[in-house]
């Protein structure tokens, strides 16, 4: 067993130095790097807001000026909504997914290590963009003809535009990655009726995902096309329509909130259950709700539109249909609230996130009830009453579950646990600086304060309610700051975690803390919902899988039961390599339309490459790995056992 | 920090927090939607108060459960997994999740009929009101305004301020020229977008007697933020009154200082984007100046009407409006002063 | 034959021609659409209609009387020119003549790609100035058809 583990370690052993950085396809390296990368955008997008609660403190305000203002709140929704929020949430599905259900690896590791690098691309040109004062400066969501060649000149929104190509093809590789690794690779005996809450919501996201985001690339190419070569997508005078970009862009816009919020309720989930030491309630019923969630979450679209001349029946619709999808995640939250009742609760810093994800959501969940009545829409659409609610939603349902995740998994990546009483200041701080930040906002909303203003007159008496926003937004950043300092000071001296300090119930927690790269020496078979609590102590493994290959099982998709043995591939420069290609297509394809050509030849000639020039990883030169080329033999007088 | 009582702590201090800074600024404020003046910000506010008293009080139904929750199981010492709960606790879940959720589908039910009707009667028979037509047209950050009329000797154009007669239907159409903007006046209605390409109609109507100030509600560039206008409501008489004035071309100059600032206004680059009917002046670019004695603000209603703000927002007007379509001017002090005396005369 | 001088006399002292201007607004994407916009609402297309001419001469050309140099527009737009081309001296401030000075320029297609104007969104008369082709200036006299 030692020798086997030995052999493990060597075949699945990282690379080291640049190749490490540029080739290793270890999903757990990947998702860090995906995880600290998102926080920097986070805290990027933070330092935006600050800025832009400075510049609104005071009326007539001159800190900032118009220009500077707009391409600030620009870059803080952009940043947030494609470079933090869905980043982060693939981020933690790709990192706990296969841990959760069993397996080595994801499917497709080489397509996970090139959606991380287009990722970082697509991050890296909108910022550079916005240091050299090119920022786009058209709102995260760019409605025409605002930013369409006749009124957004220059490159600033084309920037913005091929920024929404990378984040895209970014969020559909995790997408696939995921969906491929829950229906192919569990351990035997997880049926799907068996999977872990978290991974049902991270199955349901990908999907959302892979429906939801070319309708954003269709937006955003017409408009980039529009301003690079003549188009007339949105050209009313030549035929084209302005609500076109808009019900486009709201097509995606609307289920990617909840492709944000969806993996929060898997966060939720997995810590109610460990913090309430006790089983969800209701899980047939929490399953078809995110399903339904999912689902709904498409049919809800022009609740961003009431304000244009779409006429009042259609509209009514979306009315109806956005006030469904409150009963869905109603019966999440009452499950949840049953689920604590009868449980016994371990009150730590994960379940204080989670207590403030009741506090603040529902809050939020309320006011889309309002927004969702065309007529009182009308009043506050476009005031800060949304910009209130959004936040209420966004870092209510889904950056607190976040930073309780964060409390309750670091353990697990990094070996270390948290400080509990740092921990506890930084809800305190977070939970009452959110407050006092969005909370007046409502107030404001309907005083008649529209958003995207980089000032308001003194008479109108919006002076007192923003400077108290304002404050708040320092709280709320003592907040973050407490958790970065809790960080940084628990990966030096937080106590050791072992395997499994907060005794939960999923697989990830049968492992190492950190894992080890190949996750499990065997892969276990699950016996029930919360693997850990309901396995008995002679519960069988797979054996037989081989240590000189990276190798795991892969399994069928209803019942999980062993199809065959698949070897992953293993590193490789060529994710890079077409990564870079793709950068280079749409980056000059922002200066000239020849880039798509030139691209589209280097790409293929990347991908070609990838297909078929790297060898499978046993293949290598002996003179690198002598050992692995050696055939195990399992040791004398263990059997492999009949699953 | 004691466990369970901590997090209770915070939550009752944010809930006392919520109500103070809610309660110390209701109603209040140059343009709320809370302060209704006429029948359409009539409805929706009590639609939106129907909307906050429910919700309000769901969500303290809901925080109380969890409270509770949370009180009943931090009693628990011992924290070995709970696997198997007895089946009657489990059908008095499985009832108590179900009869919220009925009562959480009736409440929508409500809210939607509700919500359904007021928008029915906010739209309802546009064509029939027979009051008062006026067309707004938004450019990048003014307000222009045509006044409609089956006579078209009456017809007319204004810019950034709306007479309209109290208790009068006026019917708006509207466009957008460059950009999307939205017009809002909270205290009288919601808001409707202005798409190029596209024509909005709506109606609102005053029952008082009074100013309510409106504001783009649509991001459309550098000064979205000080994109706003004043709809001025006033008794039957004195719209009437208003409305012959401004049927009319511009007051002649009467001084020999507003003789000069007449000349200066035609040979300097104001005529080439204002209009004064009445004089060879007639470009469409700007807001028409007609009257421009008359309104009570400037620069879309950020600045109020006067001599000094007059001078300083000809000369330089990017300093209070940076971007804005007119630019700075360099005009001789007698040739200004002139200049303002004619403007201020406008009436 | 280039023209590089302001004035319309070849009587000059010394023995260097003056260096042409350069015009910040050629640099600026803002400045070059503010331009294309003043164009229309200073009613510059009612004789020159969208380059193509008319009344007066066409600007999408490679054709050019008074020069092509932006000092030479800018003083054509100040001065204005026999045979129908107004003065603007004193109507259009100078950072809005300098704005239609390249935007003018734009039309032959002598600016940077990723500064000229994009189509415009109203109906469109020819292909964006971003896209049209580069003419060379040549000098040319009033009236001259060719």
């Amino acid at each position: 067993m030692e020798r086997e583990r030995e052999e493990l370690e060597r075949t699945w052993a990282h690379e080291k130095g640049w190749r490490r950085l540029l080739m290793e396809t270890d999903h757990k390296l990947i998702a860090k790097r995906y995880i600290v990368t998102a926080f920097v955008f986070f805290l990027f997008g933070g330092i935006e807001a600050a800025l832009m609660r400075i510049q609104l403190s005071r009326p007539d305000n001159h800190f900032l000026s118009p220009d500077k203002y707009n391409q600030i709140f620009t870059v803080h929704g952009t940043t947030m909504m494609f470079l933090f929020a869905v980043p982060i949430m693939t981020a933690l599905g790709i990192y706990l997914v296969p841990l959760m259900i069993g397996a080595r690896d994801v499917a497709y590791p080489r397509l996970n290590l090139y959606g991380y690098w287009v990722y970082l691309i697509g991050g890296l040109l909108l910022y550079t963009g916005f240091v050299l004062n090119t920022g786009p400066d058209a709102g995260w969501f760019a409605y025409v003809p605002l930013s369409g060649p006749g009124f957004s000149p220059g490159k600033r929104v084309d920037i913005w535009a091929q920024m929404i190509t990378f984040t895209e093809i970014s969020g559909l590789v995790g997408a696939i990655v995921i969906i491929g690794t829950v229906f192919k690779m569990r351990a035997p005996g997880m049926t799907l009726n068996r999977l872990p809450l978290f991974v049902w919501a991270q199955l349901v996201t990908s999907f959302m995902i892979i429906f939801a985001m070319p309708a954003v690339m269709l937006a955003s190419s017409f408009l980039a096309s529009d301003r690079l070569i003549d188009t007339h997508f949105f050209n009313p005078a030549e035929g084209g329509d302005a609500i076109l970009y808009q019900h486009l862009f709201w097509f995606f816009g609307h289920p990617e909130v909840y492709i944000i919020f969806i993996p929060a309720l898997g966060f939720i989930s997995s810590i109610v259950a460990a913090f309430a030491r006790t089983k969800i309630f209701g899980y047939t019923a929490m399953v078809l709700s995110l399903i339904a969630t999912g689902f709904i979450g498409f049919g809800l679209w022009v609740h961003h539109m009431f304000a244009t001349p779409i006429p009042q029946m259609g509209q009514s619709f979306f009315t109806a249909a956005s006030m469904i999808i409150t009963i869905p995640t109603g019966v999440q939250i009452f499950c949840w609230i049953a689920t604590l009742w009868h449980g016994k609760l371990n009150i730590k810093t994960p379940l204080l996130f989670v207590f403030g994800f009741f506090a603040i959501f529902i809050i939020g969940g309320l006011t889309g009830v309002m927004l969702a009545a065309v007529p009182l829409d009308l009043q506050i659409h476009d005031t800060f009453f949304v910009v209130a609610h959004l936040h209420y939603v966004l870092i209510g349902g889904s950056v607190f579950p976040l930073f309780g995740a964060f409390y309750y998994w670091v353990p697990k990546w990094t070996g270390r646990m948290l400080s509990e009483t740092l921990g506890r200041w930084s809800f305190a701080l977070m939970f009452i600086g959110f407050n006092l930040v969005f909370f007046p906002m409502h107030q404001l909303g309907l005083s008649g304060m529209p958003r995207r203003v980089y000032t308001y007159l003194p008479e109108s008496g919006w002076g007192t309610l923003n400077l108290i926003a304002s404050i708040g937004a320092f709280v709320l950043a003592g907040g973050v700051l407490a958790f970065i300092v809790n960080f940084l000071w628990a990966l030096r001296a937080g106590a050791i975690a072992g395997d499994n300090p907060w005794a939960a119930d999923t697989l990830e927690w049968s492992v190492s803390s950190p894992p080890p790269p190949y996750n499990f020496h065997n892969v276990p078979v699950v016996q029930g919902r919360y693997a850990l609590w309901e396995s008995t102590p002679d519960a069988p493994v797979i054996r037989g899988l081989s240590t000189s290959k990276r190798e795991t099982l892969v399994t069928s998709v209803l019942d999980a039961e062993p199809e065959l043995r698949f070897e992953i591939p293993g590193p490789s420069i060529w994710p890079f390599m077409v990564a870079l290609a793709t950068g280079v297509t749409f980056i000059v394809g922002i200066f000239t339309p020849w880039a798509f050509l030139v691209g589209a030849i280097l790409t293929g000639a990347a991908l070609a490459c990838w297909f078929f020039a790297d060898p499978n990883y046993e293949n290598r030169p002996a003179r690198e790995h002598p050992e692995r080329s050696r055939p195990v033999s399992p040791p004398a007088g263990l059997q492999p056992k009949e699953v | 920090m004691k466990q369970g009582g901590g997090t209770n702590r915070i939550k009752l201090a944010f809930v006392a927090l919520g109500a103070t800074v809610f309660l110390c600024s209701c109603g209040g404020g140059i343009q709320s939607s809370t302060n209704p003046a006429g029948p359409n910000a009539a409805s929706l506010s009590r639609l939106w108060w129907l909307m906050f008293w429910v919700t309000a009080a769901v969500y303290v139904l809901v925080m109380i459960a969890v409270f509770i929750a949370i009180r009943k199981g931090t009693r628990k010492s011992d924290l070995n997994p709970v696997l198997n709960l007895p089946p009657e606790t489990e059908t008095s879940r499985r009832n108590a999740v179900l009869s919220a959720v009925i009562v959480t589908v009736v409440i929508l039910f409500v809210f939607l009929i509700y919500s359904y009707s007021t928008g029915r009667a906010l739209t309802a028979d546009l064509g029939q009101k027979n009051g008062l037509s006026i067309e707004v047209t938004g450019h990048q950050w003014w307000w222009e305004a045509r006044y409609n009329d089956v006579d078209a000797s009456n017809m007319f154009t204004t810019a950034n301020e709306i007479h309209i007669p109290v208790g009068v239907p006026v019917l708006f159409t509207l466009r957008g020229a460059d950009v999307i903007h939205s017009f809002w006046v909270p205290n009288l209605a919601g808001k409707k977008d202005l798409i190029p390409g596209k024509v909005s109609t709506m109606w609102l109507q005053a029952d008082k007697p009074g100013v309510y100030r409106g504001q783009c509600a649509e991001y459309c560039g550098l000064q979205h933020a000080r994109m706003a206008f004043w709809i001025v409501a006033e008794p039957q008489e004195q719209f009437n009154a208003w409305r012959q004035n401004a049927t009319q071309g511009a007051v002649p100059p009467s001084t020999d200082s507003q003789r000069y600032g007449q000349q200066v206004f035609l040979s300097a680059t104001c005529v080439m984007c204002h209009a004064i009917n009445g004089t060879p002046a007639g470009s469409n670019i700007g807001p028409n100046l007609t009257h421009v004695g008359s309104r009570n603000t400037i620069a879309a209603a950020t600045l109020s009407n006067t001599r000094e703000h007059l001078t300083r927002w000809i000369v330089d007007s990017q300093q209070f409006k940076p971007g804005n379509r007119m630019p700075a001017n360099n005009i001789g002090q007698k040739e200004l002063d002139a200049l303002v005396d004619y403007l201020q005369s406008l009436k | 034959m280039k023209s590089y001088t302001v004035t319309m006399s070849e009587i000059h002292p010394g023995t260097t021609q003056p260096a042409p201007l350069q015009n910040p607004s050629e640099q600026q994407a803002y400045d070059v659409n503010q331009g294309k916009q003043l164009f229309t609402q200073y009613n510059c297309s009612g004789c020159h209609f969208n380059g193509g001419g008319g009344i007066g001469p066409p600007l999408m050309d490679a054709q050019w009387i008074y020069g092509s140099n932006p000092e030479n527009i800018y003083s054509t737009i100040v001065e204005g020119r026999p045979n129908g081309m107004p003065s603007f001296r004193a109507k259009i401030p100078d950072s809005q003549i300098w704005q239609l000075v390249a935007y003018v320029r734009s039309m032959s297609g002598q600016l940077r790609k990723d500064v000229a104007p994009a189509r415009s969104d109203d109906m469109n008369a020819h292909r964006s100035e971003q896209r049209i082709k580069q003419e060379t200036p040549k000098q040319s006299t009033p009236g001259e058809i060719h």
